[in-house]
């Protein structure tokens, strides 16, 4: 007997112990239940997580946008519109209504990390006889690469964006015949063009956007689009991404501009995730439930095989608290030595899973996130539910009347 | 009067109380027995020994009377208290289920003072040992209890029920079922545990031999002490 261990934990380790096959059948089933709740938990972490950083450092998480034009009739009286059908105007491109002012407002907010402002309009990129329609977006590299990690993007070149420069998606360089250091000729509508440099091409990890993408020196790009001095938007990261919307919504309120959140634009992404995340909270509960209902099956089944023991030990003296916290204790024991095979369980399949499921294009398919407080917390829960999972076995035998027990 | 450790007066038991099926299973019993008697309790099968038994090891409340341990009064005493009480002056012997198996025999004479200090420690240990030593089965000190015969399961009961050094060993009987030679040997050990140390035993049995070697019987039939 240890002589630092109290009675109450010598005789539930010992009746734990002693039910050898009970025992481990219990603590198996514990541990897969915990091995399931860690598995799932740290590859769905590691999933959103991937997804949050892809689609993150390709678009800005809040863009500040020109308000719609609308078109405002003529009225006869006060309230009476004389025409019946009013047509929506066509959305000319324009600049932001004093941006500087604006940009100025933004970097004062506590919760906003960068701002840039941008420029983006349709053009034609001209090569020989090849021409495609792109998204020419005028930038200010040193802020716009903290917002879009287009060095991160880069497949070919460098991100250097001088006045004469361009960086294309990689589809359109493909479609063009075009390759790093060669010369495009960039036509807007209005009919201005411009030759410039291709310094680097981009695969932001989507063909379409790809195809269409072009990013030019903020410079450049207004001249092009004959807006000099003009921005179509302003993109913006912020501190906490999950407060995107709720800082979108104020600064619309108090600024003249529209504000659009990546949450909101990424609406269907957002339902998937907090879908995955509900089923696998229910996951969760109910292998937690399961688990729990084993726990108190085999303790309740235990206290029926001991109830003679347990008479005995309290005609001996034994009170009703010690009987009480014996089984309590067991309940926890096993929820804390189940987790403990569970999570190494667990972190054993995410390793293989790792290793083994990839994505299309070879790269891993979520990354290996083995945090430790993913494993102390499945740890302690597993302990708590353990111990909430014997309170009814524990409280059924200290209940047990010593004389019907040991009559048995 | 001698040292007393034990008083009934009056003492009735009776079950469903109330009810159609209202039972009495034991009537105005008076009963003495003073330090370093032993007692023989007899009677013919549900006369109410073990009743009585349960009652004087405060493992049941007599429906009226009263009880008194050692000059105390127990009707006055909580759940809590009497658990105390019992721990404190009485050890017990029974027919079946002996030990609890998941210990060693040294463990099981161990266990009413471990249960009474929480904690295990080396004097604990020593007295298991001295007084296993003193039923003969120091050799099976760290057997595990299942792994013993009939006979040896129950003087390491014996040896357990004087751990706490008790005033009084109720014993329900403890020979009922061991052939002759085992009952005699565990009953001499009782006998001689009494003579040594004084302490008074109660001792349920069907073995009229075995009771005629006792101090005094007290026959029970019907609930009812046979004058």
């Amino acid at each position: 007997m240890n002589r630092w261990l109290p009675f109450e934990w010598i005789a539930a380790v010992r009746f734990l112990r002693e039910g050898r096959l009970q025992t481990l059948f219990i603590i198996g089933g514990i541990a897969i239940g915990v091995a399931v709740i860690v598995f799932m938990s740290a590859m769905l972490a590691g999933l959103e997580a991937n997804f949050i950083k892809r689609v993150l450092t390709s678009q800005p998480q809040i863009q500040l946008l020109t308000p719609d034009q609308i078109a405002r009739p003529l009225r006869n009286e006060k309230g009476v519109i004389e025409d019946a059908v009013v047509q929506r105007p066509s959305q000319r491109v324009i600049s932001i209504d004093q941006w500087p002012k604006i940009r100025a407002q933004m970097l004062a907010m506590p919760d906003v990390t960068a701002v840039s402002p941008t420029i983006s309009g349709s053009v034609l990129a001209i090569r020989g006889d090849a021409s495609r329609a792109v998204t020419l977006s005028g930038i200010e590299p040193e802020s716009y690469f903290k917002i879009v990690k287009i060095p991160e993007y880069i497949a070919a070149g460098e991100p250097r964006l001088t006045s004469d420069d361009i960086i294309i998606g990689i589809e359109l360089a493909k479609d063009l015949g075009a390759s790093v250091g060669d010369k495009l000729n960039v036509q807007a509508a209005s009919g201005a063009n411009r030759v410039l440099t291709i310094t680097g091409l981009v695969d932001l990890g989507n063909k379409g956007v790809n195809q269409r993408a072009a990013y030019a020196a903020l410079r450049t790009a207004q001249s092009l689009l004959a807006m000099v001095g003009g921005v179509t938007t302003i993109d913006m990261t912020v501190q906490d991404i999950y407060a995107a919307e709720d800082i979108a919504q104020r600064i619309q309120a108090s600024t003249v501009v529209r504000a659009d959140s990546w949450i909101k634009t990424n609406a269907q992404f957002f339902t998937a995730v907090r879908a995955q995340e509900t089923s696998n909270t229910l996951i969760r509960l109910f292998v937690g439930l399961s688990v729990a209902f084993g726990i108190a099956a085999v303790l309740i089944v235990s206290v029926i095989q001991r109830s003679k023991e347990i008479g005995i030990l309290r005609a001996m003296g034994t009170s009703r608290g010690q009987i009480l916290r014996v089984f309590l204790l067991q309940g926890g024991v096993l929820g804390f030595v189940g987790s403990l095979f569970g999570a190494a369980m667990g972190a054993g399949a995410l390793i293989y899973w790792h290793a083994v499921a990839r994505q299309a294009d070879g790269s891993e398919l979520f990354p290996l996130i083995l945090e430790r407080r993913l494993f102390v917390l499945t740890a302690l829960l597993a302990t708590i539910t353990g111990l909430l999972a014997a309170t009814a076995p524990a409280l059924r035998a200290a209940k047990l009347d010593p004389v019907v027990a040991i009559r048995g | 009067m001698a040292d007393e450790i034990l008083r009934l007066e009056k003492v009735c038991k009776a079950y469903n109380v109330g009810l159609a099926t209202e039972t009495e299973v034991l009537h105005d019993i008076d009963l003495e027995v003073d330090r370093g008697e032993f007692v023989a309790l007899i009677g013919p099968s549900g006369s109410g020994k073990s009743t009585l038994l349960n009652i004087v090891g405060l493992l049941d409340r007599p429906s009226s009377g009263r009880l008194t341990i050692k000059g105390e009064d127990t009707a006055a005493l909580g759940d809590t208290e009497l658990t105390h009480l019992r721990g404190h002056t009485i050890g017990f012997v029974f027919q079946y289920h002996l030990l609890i198996s998941a210990f060693t025999a040294k463990e099981n004479v161990m266990m009413p003072i471990l249960v009474d200090r929480g904690f295990p420690s080396a004097d604990i240990e020593q007295r298991a040992l001295q007084l296993l030593q003193q039923v003969g089965l120091e050799k099976f000190a760290n057997n595990l209890a299942t792994n013993m015969s009939g006979g040896q399961q129950q003087r390491v009961a014996v040896a357990r029920a004087l751990a706490m050094n008790p005033d009084l060993v109720l014993a329900d009987e403890p020979t009922g079922n061991l052939d002759t030679k085992s009952a005699d040997a565990v009953f001499e050990l009782m006998r001689q545990v009494n003579r040594d140390s004084g302490t008074s035993f109660l001792l349920v049995t069907h073995n009229l031999d075995l009771a005629r070697r006792c101090d005094r019987i007290i026959e029970v039939v019907d609930g009812r002490i046979q004058p």
